[in-house]
């Protein structure tokens, strides 16, 4: 990979970091259950009659983006909050089935604050920060109180209070749910507090409106570069912080279970002007999805992981056993779970189940089309418990899969494959949320959060609302406090810089005018970051994707055809922009993972595992966060490193055998 | 599998729009019906033409972002489905299709089949909500709520806001979107404080935003793809009669 190679895409050169002085946590010290609680007596408060002074401008309308935006305008600042829907209540928050973790413990079946926090800093494979996963523990149970008096339906016992179920392996009943529905019902009611104060006048709401840069003014972040969607204006927002809360970068793989439009525009402009990238290779394959039919797929849907309770997991022995799996006998099946995992079988965790399942394919094993998929059978489970109860237990469920594959997994087995779920890396955030540009805060999934290197269910709603709702509240009155409010308009010179940019990068996309389409090349990269940098990494692949990336780079501002004009609603220049910057954090991704030579978590590098085929950490040597500065050179980030310490939970090897 | 399709095109809010017919050749009864259209937009553009514009973005029915009447039904013939859950096994070989978008005046076109539904949005800031600002929640068992109520509540709060009621109703009513969210908060104790101011001001802002009385024709229901109930519009109807009986009058 040649640097001219990169250097055609990278188009804003200005490097803006020489503020940044190492990497602080700024983690405050102590017993850590009293951290949150000084830290926030620490802060400095605005003065509520000055609080309309302060303009906060908040991208993202999800639950981490809507719980900020509602709260900030509840307490009285100006807020300008912006969401690429028609409506900030379809943030693909919206899509989250199975529910929320919080440590109420009632179920008085041994929860806690603590074995939360424990829970997850050893889900995550010891590579999260513990001050910021204890606070997150603490507030979890604010976030149902709050949720409740919004009036979220949650699940209910006879007794009318608060039902709880397992989730995902854990062993205390802590996750609170609303039917199949949990994350719609937790974002309308983060949509409804926003309404309000949009009612109130205290927020303004911009849907349809894409964020395309951020705008830097004395090294501190002041304002963002947007795109009306409807009428293709380029605009200028001036505001005293910058909240962004764009979810996650999944789609890079084109296939994953996220919305079509979700992007990594907004963070990958905020990493060009400075703001570090927290390890990107941290990403999550779901193994429940269903599996792709053929070359028009456009995304992958999931099926819930609770079907894994009752289901049987099996490829034939044989490969090409093209048979009816009806046809198939006992004696040629190879149940690879319950076979290698004798204690946790088909329930082992989520990075385990799809490793396993690619590897029964790459043998040649898999079912369906194109060879990619495994068997979750029924059958047994119908035998023992009856249809009726599996219907009790599933029926929405293989109704969905009934729906999309018109197969009847009452009759034959359901075909299931691993797919892109969620994304643990994202942009590098301090105690405080706030990014290496002073004024950038950066919330939800579009943070390196604190999942490390793997995320337990029904964890992500509680980080992004806990975010929203309990964190930055305080960090930004925290650092709004310490500056003057208002004194610039968009006139300024940087604004216009920014605007200038944006408006030629567009007319670029819209002037080349080649032969294939953004879609096709979406798709080609989504291949090989699937094949290089998906569920096993190793890094002869790693090194390949790292030649393709910038050739396909390369070959797509030379050939790509978006069609249409830029002042018009037109939904290709939409797409093209997004590819452009996913091709770009593509190579980072596969930079990350060949740098981190351990395996942890979701990133499962095939040269280090234990003598039985599991991720191996590497603790004297990778116990820290990638977080990457970008350089002006796509090919040679700039490593920084924040080290991670364990003082409470001490890092072990995880062993489901 | 090969179709026609009779789509309609309009190149923004203030040119008039028209039918095209296109030719779908190569369908796999695999495809969403949102991926049929996917095929065609890919040969649209390397053709030079413009493709089709339609709004989507969760493509698995929760997200409300799809829309599209499909021979003239909201969300095409299945039930209780969006149309991005639409299959393309659900049409036979040589089949005509044609493609609208929503139509209702509180919903205008913005570009072939992308609508305006801000006017939801709206009706929610009237009072779709619980004035409980961040903070000042008691314990979350502190109420119990009865299991019944719950469900119910549930029921109704499923409502994505996708507008396929509006497009259904000869009317143009959207009394079955404001019912749900006025029915997913009465079940509620806490909703209770608000309930009638409530009920108020979203039928007063539902009324100037131009949509139609509701004459209970039951368009709205079937169409649904949440399935949310006609009940949910009687509750509506009691509720604003005893906020008439107190002499509750909108403020918004
Ligand atoms: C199918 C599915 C099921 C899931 N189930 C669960 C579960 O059961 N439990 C759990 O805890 N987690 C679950 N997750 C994960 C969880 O839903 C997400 O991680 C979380 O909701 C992300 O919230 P967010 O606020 O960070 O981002 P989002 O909800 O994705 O919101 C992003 C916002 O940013 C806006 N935006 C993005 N880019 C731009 C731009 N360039 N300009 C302007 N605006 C922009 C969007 O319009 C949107 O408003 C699931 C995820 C998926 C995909
Ligand atoms: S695209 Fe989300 S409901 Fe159809």
């Amino acid at each position: 990979m040649s640097d001219t190679t990169s250097e055609t895409t990278t188009r804003t050169t200005t490097r803006t970091v020489e503020f940044v002085k190492g990497l602080e946590s700024k983690a405050p010290g102590g017993p850590i259950e009293q951290r949150w609680d000084k830290h926030r007596f620490e802060m400095k408060l605005v003065n509520p009659a000055n609080r309309r002074r302060y303009t906060v401008i908040v991208v993202g309308s999800g639950l981490a983006g809507g719980a900020a935006a509602a709260t900030l305008g509840e307490q009285g600042y100006n807020v300008l909050c912006f969401c690429y829907q028609d409506s900030p209540r379809r943030a693909h928050s919206i899509a989250a089935q199975g529910g929320i973790n919080a440590a109420k413990n009632y179920r008085n079946d041994g929860d806690s604050v603590f074995r939360l926090f424990y829970d997850t800093v050893k889900g995550g494979d010891f590579r999260a920060r513990e001050s910021n996963v204890y606070r997150l523990a603490q507030v979890s149970v604010n976030i149902i109180d709050q949720c409740v008096a919004q009036g979220v339906p949650f699940a209910r016992e006879y007794g009318g209070y608060l039902d709880n179920r397992s989730f995902g392996g854990a062993q205390v009943s802590r996750t609170f749910y609303a039917r199949g529905q949990t994350g719609q019902q937790l974002l309308l009611g983060a949509y409804q507090a926003l309404e309000r104060q949009i009612a109130a006048g205290s927020v303004k709401m911009f849907p349809r409106t894409e964020m395309l840069d951020l705008v830097l003014v004395d090294g501190r972040a002041r304002g963002i570069i947007t795109r009306d969607m409807v009428t293709g204006k380029v605009e200028r927002h001036v505001a005293d912080a910058v909240v962004l809360a764009t979810g996650g970068y999944g789609n890079v793989f084109y296939l994953s279970t996220n919305a079509k439009g979700c992007n990594t525009t907004a963070i990958w402009r905020a990493h060009r002007r400075g703001a570090f990238f927290g390890n990107p290779c941290f990403t999550q394959i779901h193994p429940t999805c269903i599996p792709v039919t053929g070359d028009h797929q456009s995304k992958l849907t999931l099926m819930s992981e609770s079907l894994r309770n009752d289901g049987r997991i099996w490829v034939p022995k044989k490969r090409g056993d093209t048979r009816d799996p009806r046809q198939i006998p006992e004696s040629e099946r190879d149940y690879y779970l319950e076979e290698r995992y004798p204690s946790f079988g088909n329930l082992v965790p989520r990075d385990v189940a799809s490793r396993n399942a690619k590897q029964v394919c790459d043998e040649g094993r898999g079912v369906g089309p194109g060879g990619l998929g495994v068997y979750l059978d029924f059958a047994d489970s119908i035998k023992r418990l009856g249809k009726a109860k599996i219907v009790e237990r599933y029926g929405n469920l293989f109704d969905m899969y009934a729906q999309i594959t018109g197969e009847n997994p009452y009759e034959t087995p359901m075909r299931i494959y691993p797919a892109i779920h969620y994304t643990m890396g994202g942009l590098w955030v301090d105690y405080n949320l706030m990014s290496t540009i002073p004024g950038l805060f950066v919330a939800g999934e579009a943070n390196f959060s604190d999942h490390g290197a793997n995320r337990l269910g029904a964890s992500a709603l509680m980080q992004g609302l806990a975010d929203g709702y309990f964190v930055l509240p305080y960090t930004i009155a925290n650092f709004l406090a310490q500056i003057k409010p208002g004194n610039l308009d968009t006139g300024h010179v940087a604004f216009a810089e920014a605007e200038a940019e944006v408006a030629q990068r567009t007319q670029q996309l819209l002037q080349i005018n080649g032969k294939r389409t953004v879609d096709s090349f979406h798709r080609e990269l989504g291949k090989i970051i699937w094949d290089e940098c998906g569920m096993a990494r190793n890094e002869a692949g790693l090194r390949k994707a790292l030649q393709r990336i910038p050739e396909l780079r390369e070959e797509f501002w030379q050939n790509v055809r978006v069609p249409g004009e830029s002042g018009e609603l037109n939904q290709e220049l939409e797409k093209a922009g997004r590819v452009a910057d996913f091709l770009e954090l593509g190579e980072l991704m596969c930079i990350d993972a060949l740098t981190r030579t351990e395996s942890c978590g979701g990133h499962f590098r095939e040269e280090s595992q234990t003598e039985d085929g599991e991720a191996l950490r590497d603790d004297a040597n990778f116990s820290f966060v990638s977080a990457w500065e970008y350089t002006g050179n796509l090919a040679k980030p700039e490593l920084h490193k924040e080290p991670l310490a364990f003082e409470y939970v001490k890092p072990s090897q995880r062993s489901y055998k | 599998m090969k179709l026609t399709l009779k789509v309609w095109r309009q190149k923004n809010s203030k040119t008039p729009g028209e039918f095209k017919t296109y030719a779908a050749d190569h369908v796999s009864p695999d495809m969403s019906f949102l991926e049929m259209l996917d095929v065609v937009n890919q040969d649209l553009i390397v053709k030079g033409d413009e493709p089709i514009a339609f709004d989507h973005d969760c493509r698995e029915g929760i997200c409300g972002m799809c829309s599209l009447m499909i021979n003239g039904v909201a969300h095409g013939p299945k039930k209780a489905i969006t149309t991005c859950q639409l299959h393309m096994r659900s049409f036979s070989d040589g089949d005509t299709i044609t493609i609208e978008p929503w139509r209702a005046m509180p919903f205008p076109i913005m570009k072939d089949l992308v609508v305006d539904r801000s006017s939801f949005d709206r009706i929610i800031q009237a009072g779709g909500y619980i004035s409980a600002s961040t903070g000042s929640a008691p314990d979350g068992n502190a109420i119990p709520v009865a299991k019944q109520d719950a469900d119910k509540a549930m029921d109704a709060a499923a409502c994505i806001g996708c507008g396929a009621c509006v497009a259904a109703c000869p009317n143009g009513s959207a009394m079955l979107f404001t019912a749900a969210k006025v029915a997913h908060l009465g079940f509620l104790p806490q909703g209770q404080a608000e309930r009638h101011q409530r009920v108020v001001n979203m039928v007063a802002t539902q009324d100037a935003e131009g949509f139609g009385n509701c004459t209970n024709i039951g368009e709205c229901s079937s169409v649904c793809p949440k399935e949310i109930s006609l009940d949910t519009i009687a509750r509506l109807n009691r509720d604003l009669v005893v906020a008439a009986l107190k002499g509750v009058e909108a403020n918004v």
